[in-house]
């Protein structure tokens, strides 16, 4: 498949801000069993659901650019019976609205505490709203990999792992922004969210990797043979029916040189994994906000090169009918 | 239930691009807006096609055929193109099987044209929506025209009667029969997709002539055939009569 880039920045920026939410919930539901210290409500849990909301925005504006036909986008959400794209359509804002409640409550300080267990443990307002965010995150992730898992003729997609890995990889990007963005507004989660962070990111390098493997060993379903239904060892064919182009020509392969494939599989192994938890460990190590997000933004890049990667390396069987001019 | 479909002999196609032409005229001229054609004489030109026929050489040189193959929406009995829509735009008509997409509601987002294995959908550049044949639904129900020309414009037009159209769940009608007695298929069905259009095999149309079929034993010519008469010994009618 041809990698569009609106879909690469939508489905890694809505991953970075389901991940940062998923760690504010974490680092809120750890305090309220008293596992770790309460933070300021402003400061950490309002300015790091802002910041989750903005990365939100982002992929949702990215994806505009993919539409054709931008203003009738809230057709989209009426599918919701059979299409996962049409449930994203509609997980998205009610994601969305959720982290601005969330960022709202904390930041107005509406935050009663509705219920204290003997040991201690108290729910807040704002955990219930949390929750719900939680929830509506992982029905988003699963909505995002579905769109790609579910198309079952295009096999590198068409494995629970696709569905696994974009839950995995946008967490761990969104919790390494969170080790970042705590270093300056909490400083006593900063090991909390790094450690994992890091836990996070190996469990993405597994199942990434499983899905490379998954994908290396397949073989194709279709052929030549079966497309035009002519059974014959030897099939070539001499034209595709025109010479300029078409939507097939260009939506459908990658026009990638094999050099470029190759590489850029190594790179984003490189960036996603190994070296974004060098650069978190040494910046937790120095305190360097720097390193930090230095550590997430080489992880981000990676994340790109990554979703680049998963759309290149989808062969779509139509394929088979545009081979030569 | 009816299914209307093509039935594409590929043992008669040529390879005229006939269909691909007419099929162009008639859609860009409907009433659904014309079909994107940009640089149509330039260096690049791309455009939007219901139909394409393209072509395959089967075997190895000096044994080879040519395969010449037309290639449109195959109107699946189970589309996987129709689920996947988040806008209810792509559907497949209750009454008579055709999938068609609603231009005003198509969003663009590319997604059914994704989950079509066979490329039957193309995205038209100018109107930024997915477009795809109709079989001519515009124009096989079109009372005032003629019935005999109530057909798609790919089917009037082929010079070699390679396209039949029809009903393809009434058992009796010409494409079932044709499907039925002619070895009619479908294409990768390994997915699953029941296509409603078939296509018919190359088929070679051979003489048989067996060896006695040459020097047949009972030749009514040898029959009939009588040898020389032999030399008579004794007196002939000639000899014991005289006139």
């Amino acid at each position: 498949m041809h990698p569009a880039f609106s879909v690469i920045f939508l489905t890694t920026l809505i991953g970075v801000g389901q991940g940062m939410f998923l760690a504010l919930f974490t680092g809120q539901s750890y305090s309220a069993v008293e596992l770790l210290p309460s933070q300021d409500s402003t400061q950490f849990y309002g300015y790091g659901a802002i910041i989750a909301l903005l990365f939100l925005i982002g992929g949702l504006i990215a994806s505009f650019f993919h539409l054709g036909r931008p203003e009738r986008a809230w057709r989209a959400a009426s599918q919701w019976r059979t299409s996962w794209l049409s449930r994203e359509v509609i997980v998205l804002p009610i994601l969305m609205f959720l982290v601005f409640v969330y960022a709202v409550m904390h930041y107005l300080g509406w935050d009663s505490v509705l219920f204290t267990s003997e040991t201690g443990a108290r729910l807040q307002l704002t955990l219930i709203v949390a929750t719900l965010g939680m929830l509506a995150t992982f029905a988003l992730f699963i909505c995002t990999g579905m769109i790609y898992a579910c198309l079952k003729f295009l096999q590198e997609w068409h494995s629970p792992l696709t569905v696994i890995n974009y839950t995995l990889l946008g967490t761990a990007s969104g919790f390494v922004l969170a080790t970042a963005f705590s270093q300056h507004n909490a400083p006593e989660l900063m090991r909390f969210y790094g450690i994992w962070s890091t836990i996070i990111t190996v469990a993405a390098l597994i199942t990434r990797v499983a899905s490379l493997i998954r994908n290396a060993n397949l073989k194709s379903k279709s052929t030549v043979q079966t497309a035009i239904g002519v059974r014959h060892n030897t099939i070539k064919q001499k034209a595709m029916g025109f010479m300029g182009g078409s939507v097939n020509t260009r939506d459908f392969f990658n026009h990638a040189s094999l050099v470029l494939m190759k590489s850029m599989k190594w790179i984003f192994l490189l960036l996603v994994f190994p070296l974004p938890l060098v650069l978190l460990w040494l910046g937790m190590h120095e305190n360097n906000a720097t390193l930090l997000f230095s550590a997430f933004i080489v992880q981000y890049i990676g994340l790109l090169a990554e979703r680049w990667y998963f759309f290149a390396q989808a062969n779509h069987p139509q394929n088979l009918y545009y081979q030569t001019v | 239930m009816t299914q209307l479909a093509l039935v594409i002999d590929l043992n008669v196609c040529v390879g005229c691009h006939a269909c691909v032409t007419s099929c162009k005229e008639w859609n860009t001229s409907g009433s659904s807006g014309f079909m994107t054609d940009e640089n149509p004489y330039g260096k690049d030109p791309t455009g939007t096609f219901f139909n394409r026929v393209q072509t395959y050489e089967i075997g190895e040189f000096p044994s080879t055929e040519t395969l010449h193959f037309p290639k449109s929406c195959l109107h699946c009995e189970d589309p996987p193109c129709v689920p996947v829509c988040p806008t209810g735009a792509s559907y497949k008509r209750e009454e008579d099987g055709i999938v068609l997409v609603d231009y005003d509601k198509c969003i663009g987002c590319r997604y059914c044209s994704w989950a079509c294995p066979y490329g039957a959908r193309e995205i038209d550049e100018t109107q930024k929506v997915m477009k795809k044949c109709t079989l001519c639904v515009d124009r096989i129900y079109d009372e005032s025209l003629p019935e005999s020309e109530r057909k798609p414009a790919c089917v009037l037009a082929c010079p070699t009667n390679a396209r039949l159209f029809g009903d393809v769940h009434d058992s009796s009608s010409e494409v079932s029969v044709t499907i039925r007695e002619e070895g009619g298929y479908q294409l990768m069905p390994e997915w699953g997709t029941k296509p409603a259009n078939h296509y018919l095999p190359r088929r070679k149309t051979r003489m048989h002539i067996h060896e006695d079929e040459l020097q047949r034993a009972d030749n009514p010519l040898k029959k009939e055939e009588r040898g020389p008469s032999k030399p008579v010994d004794g007196p002939t009618l000639d000899d014991s009569t005289s006139w």
